[in-house]
């Protein structure tokens, strides 16, 4: 990021900068991010998982991918908990995630399709 | 637990997502005696009896499992910190919830991370419309996602990662003025 942003202003260069990327792409053809924000969640460190995914996502320059947030699902004891849907496939659920290892989930699973084994923690078909 | 007012806040939001709400506001006016934190929805609301076992932490609306701890976490810090709690709800109408906090306590918890908590609120819910306001010694700064998409001609900004983190800093830069 070039210089503060302070002003509305600020974003609008932003975004001229950035382009519209994000509306050439249709919602389906997405990879989808799912991050559990319930009491649960927050408090064992889902937003900074919500933010290492935006950092990750802009280093990468990744337009393609979707984040979206979910509540408790009954897995306090796994949180955070991250849910990668990529087109087709299956709900890929990753578990008691820290945020140096939203770096590879994103690279290997979200753009490469390859699942990272060891912060698995289930398959929803 | 909960570390700070900024992770409480994104907790207790939560509750107006789920009671349906289409618009909710939040606000903070930080004083020279007590912070106050005021989030308001206009979701189904509550009736008495609700109310009154919410915050117990052994009454959740939820079935995934049997305890629901945001709001007597809220409460349990409020009254942590010689302050106050208040929960006022109608049914079909919606519900605010108040809490204040002494800023003498030895309990009173960091702000916190309040932009990437707007910043988690408006990504996660894009369907409704968000307004933060925080207030510091007569400064204050307000904020909607609303405002913000308007601004950059429309659509859901908080989809571009890029400029999703710009509306961060745009946030972090506006609330540390109210600071300076």
């Amino acid at each position: 990021m070039t210089g503060k942003i302070r002003s509305l202003d600020d974003l609008r260069k932003l975004k001229e900068k950035s382009g519209d990327l994000t509306s050439a792409r249709s919602e389906e053809n997405k990879v989808k991010i799912i991050i559990g924000m319930g009491t649960c969640g927050i408090a064992a460190g889902a937003r900074e998982i919500m933010s290492a995914v935006l950092r990750e996502l802009e280093t990468r320059n990744l337009h393609n991918v979707a984040v979206e947030t979910t509540g408790c699902i009954g897995m306090c004891q796994n949180e955070p908990l991250l849910d990668v849907i990529r087109p087709g496939e299956p709900r890929i659920t990753y578990c008691l995630l820290k945020p140096q290892d939203v770096s590879r989930i994103v690279s290997e699973h979200v753009v490469n399709g390859r699942i990272v084994q060891d912060k698995l923690f289930g398959r929803a078909e | 637990m909960l570390e700070d007012l900024s992770q409480h806040i994104l907790d207790i939001a939560e509750n107006g997502v789920n009671a349906g709400a289409d618009s909710i506001s939040l606000k903070i006016d930080d004083g020279p005696e007590e912070v106050v934190l005021i989030v308001s929805d206009n979701g189904k609301g509550m009736d008495e009896q609700t109310c009154r076992s919410v915050v117990d932490p052994f009454f959740t609306s939820r079935t995934e499992r049997r305890v629901g701890l945001g709001l007597p976490f809220l409460k349990q810090l409020a009254d942590l910190c010689g302050g106050s709690f208040a929960l006022e709800s109608f049914p079909g109408l919606g519900t605010t919830v108040s809490a204040s906090f002494r800023k003498d306590s030895i309990d009173m918890p960091p702000l916190g991370d309040i932009p990437s908590t707007l910043l988690a609120l408006f990504i996660g819910n894009p369907d409704i419309s968000w307004m933060y306001t925080h207030k510091r010694n007569g400064k204050e700064f307000s904020v909607g996602n609303r405002e913000l998409s308007e601004a950059l001609g429309g659509g859901n900004p908080f989809s571009d990662p890029s400029l999703a983190l710009g509306i961060k800093d745009y946030l972090r830069e506006n609330i540390s003025d109210l600071y300076s």
